[in-house]
């Protein structure tokens, strides 16, 4: 039963740090109906900025062993992933209003390349440590109960408690919020937004910018757990069956999404695996998002779609 | 003519005489070897497969600053692969004409290497797969082009048991351990499973093997299944992200990092340092070198280059354990060549054919290496026509929380009794299924 829940809890707050990466491809569908491939490209940068500017700002301002220098560079790496989101919106996709979804998809995709491309010549290929004061070791309650205890990785814990807390936010911000309605209005429809006097182009600088913060928060709890390095980039197709599931339009999906795929891999993997030679997490996490697909096509929370003929 | 006709007319006269200048440069040094490097400077592996190009390029380059092998230059080209499988086989269908035809390609990547092996007998230029590779390629009757030089996945296994058993007191506690493989879930990490499953039935020990996906960045399963399990010890066979993730998952189960061993893709500096101290204590075989900072081919390399602006990568790097590698990596093949003069003609620029030979006659005892400033990084190595491996020397690092360092002074030996039957078995199958005849002694004497 210990083993059990161990990989439950386990599977809870991985799926946590998934909802945090889906939120981001969610937040950009919701807002431009546009899929937003770059998402895990956007990771891998920001956690680039972070760690460098973690780096190099220490040394400018003699703030070395400070955790000062940490946040000066959380803020400066936030305000670089803001002027990437306003070039994002001035260079690409003001010229693609109105065009067919999947000529956006193709954008984001270039836009990822073009992001890794950037940030490693800007950044370095190596691998850079981001250093926020994680704990690293892990913690064993109810040792009495269970033989060797419950074990609860602290670094999973806080880092799942402050995605928990920004996608709270998000969520306050999407539906309480003059600016989060009229996002929604304008993934409603491009010209019908334009034409109440909604500005697009300061709504999709807005979304992107919020989207770069997402990925921000994300990358430094990847990189503080991994170190910052080219992988980061895949993180976000771990984020991909969230969505599928969730359902790209609802922000509870990705939530819920992300938790149901954190677990279903985990215990598919310590359960299942054995029987068909292990290594099954990640493919059976799609294999979880297909089988929902074929009763529910919108995902769990997605919004039915109906085309009258 | 307007200006901008004029600047085009300029920029056009200047390239054609470049482009003239450049081919009578070629033809004034026409006794160059070449060497191509496939790297991967991009993606995922970048961190771990830089070093190893760097190392190699500057043995190269210092091969040349002492002359070049025999009076023939070494010159190289660079093709990125990102350590994909395709790429791997691009950039040696590009490169292998090159120069006057390449020496011999290394790709470091088993998947490359498998791709490979068949095409490599068609070109009939040797593949050079120090540390990797397909095992059975040991057999030089049947992989007539491929050398494993130094060692292969199967040596590590076997090492690994015997360093195991070595720290139980003896073979005869292995009977009833338990021994988890945490590996890279591709051709390279499963090379691994043969000689432990082999050598389970011999000591009696059991085997739980856990495979990663690539890159291997989600791990947290497997580590659960390891603190369920509680294996007396852990292998780990990975390459780049997958290693750092293991040792942090390790360290956030609470799994003693002194009851994990690396292979040596497993074992250098980029896969425990963001780790730190949380790595302490974990140990890696190595082939044969470590971190080589000392050295003196490292003081060479720096002396003749790095102190002159002409060093290839990173100063701080230069003798780390895959600066080394591929340090040693281009040492084989410049020694391949030498060899092969002294057949072929010395000072003479040697065909791949020749090369092989070369490799295939390889002698590098204690002395010459110890004059090429290799004391106390490598021992002898000797190959044949049927053994293109040519040595097992191993030894294990372990991690101080800020270096790698040899504990102990002890070199291991691949127990040969155990791996060439395996050799034999799995080779023959390759040339029955290819429909190859395997060469016999007399023809390697051709």
């Amino acid at each position: 039963m210990g083993f059990f829940l161990e990989t439950l809890i386990g599977g809870l707050m991985a799926g946590m740090l998934y909802s945090l990466v889906a939120l981001g491809f969610v937040l950009i569908f919701k807002a431009s109906g546009v899929f937003n491939f770059a998402q895990g490209a956007m990771v891998l940068f920001a956690a680039l900025a972070m760690a460098r500017f973690a780096e190099w700002i220490p040394g400018w301002f003699g703030l070395e062993g400070s955790y000062l220098g940490t946040a000066a560079a959380f803020v400066v790496a936030g305000a670089l992933m803001f002027v990437v989101a306003w070039l994002i919106e001035r260079l690409v996709l003001r010229h693609l209003v109105n065009q067919e979804g999947a000529t956006l998809l193709m954008a984001t995709l270039g836009i990822a390349y073009v992001l890794e491309g950037i940030g490693s010549t800007l950044f370095g290929n190596d691998i850079y440590k981001i250093d926020v004061g994680m704990p690293k070791d892990p913690v064993f309650l109810f040792e009495e109960v269970f033989p060797g205890g419950l074990l609860i990785n602290k670094e999973d814990f806080i880092a799942a408690l402050i995605a928990a807390v920004l996608v709270g936010l998000l969520t306050l911000f999407f539906q309480k919020t003059t600016t989060g309605r009229a996002l929604r209005a304008v993934a409603d429809d491009h010209q019908a937004a334009q034409s109440i006097g909604i500005p697009l182009n300061r709504i999709w600088v807005i979304v992107w910018c919020v989207a770069g913060l997402v990925a921000l928060v994300a990358g430094v709890i990847w990189g503080s757990k991994l170190g910052v390095q080219f992988s980061l980039s895949t993180v976000a197709l771990r984020a991909l069956p969230v969505v599928i599931l969730g359902g790209l339009t609802s922000v509870p999906g990705a939530i819920l999404g992300g938790l149901i795929i954190g677990v279903g891999e985990k215990l598919s993997e310590v359960y299942l695996g054995p029987m068909v030679g292990g290594g099954i997490e990640i493919w059976f996490a799609y294999v979880l998002a297909l089988v929902v697909l074929l009763f529910r096509p919108q995902g769990l929370f997605g919004e039915k779609i109906i085309d009258r003929v | 003519m307007n200006l901008r006709k004029l600047a085009l007319t300029a920029s056009l006269g200047a390239f054609m005489l470049s482009a003239i200048a450049s081919t009578s440069a070629v033809a004034a040094t026409a006794k160059e070897q070449f060497f191509p490097v496939l790297v991967t400077r991009t993606g995922p592996i970048a961190p771990n497969a830089t070093p190893w190009a760097n190392g190699f390029i500057d043995y190269l380059k210092l091969v040349n600053t002492k002359g070049g092998i025999n009076g023939v230059k070494t010159v190289f080209e660079e093709c990125e692969t990102g350590y994909a499988t395709d790429r791997i086989v691009e950039c040696y269908e590009r490169l292998k004409g090159m120069h006057g035809g390449a020496t011999a390609f290394q790709p470091l990547s088993t998947g490359g290497t498998f791709a490979l092996t068949e095409k490599a007998p068609i070109d009939k230029i040797p593949l050079i797969t120090a540390g990797y590779g397909r095992s059975e390629s040991q057999n030089g009757a049947v992989f007539t082009w491929n050398f494993p030089l130094l060692g292969t996945y199967w040596v590590g296994s076997d090492v690994a048991i015997q360093y195991i058993a070595k720290k139980l007191g003896g073979v005869a506690n292995l009977k009833g351990k338990k021994i988890a493989l945490v590996y890279h879930d591709s051709p390279y990490g499963k090379e691994a499973i043969p000689v432990l499953e082999e050598l389970s039935k011999k000591y009696g020990y059991s085997v739980q093997l856990l495979p990663v996906a690539a890159p291997g960045v989600e791990q947290k399963a497997t580590w659960l299944q390891i603190r369920q399990n509680r294996p007396d010890f852990v292998l780990l066979s990975g390459w780049g992200v997958m290693n750092l993730t293991a040792l942090r998952e390790a360290q956030a189960t609470g799994y003693p990092r002194d009851k994990m061993l690396g292979n040596w893709w497993s074992g250098a500096e980029p896969d425990v340092a963001d780790v730190g101290e949380g790595a302490k204590g974990y140990s890696a075989l190595t082939l044969q070198h470590g971190a080589e900072r000392n050295s003196k081919v490292v003081k060479d390399i720096l002396a003749a280059l790095y102190a002159k602006g002409q060093g290839t990568g990173p100063k701080e790097d230069v003798g780390s354990v895959l600066y080394m590698r591929g340090v040693l990596s281009a040492m084989l093949g410049v020694e391949g060549v030498r060899k092969a003069q002294e057949r072929y003609g010395k000072g003479k620029v040697m065909t791949g054919e020749q090369v092989r030979w070369g490799l295939e006659n390889l002698d590098l005892d204690q002395k010459t290496l110890d004059a090429m400033g290799f004391a106390g990084v490598m021992r002898p190595v000797q190959t044949s026509c049927l053994d293109h491996m040519g040595s097992s020397w191993v030894r294990v690092h372990t991690w101080n929380g800020k270096n790698w360092e040899f504990p102990s002074q002890d070199w291991y030996q691949a127990d040969a009794n155990t791996l060439r039957p395996m050799v034999m078995l799995a080779s023959g199958k390759y040339a029955e299924e290819k429909k190859l005849k395997p060469r016999t002694p007399e023809e390697c004497n051709k």
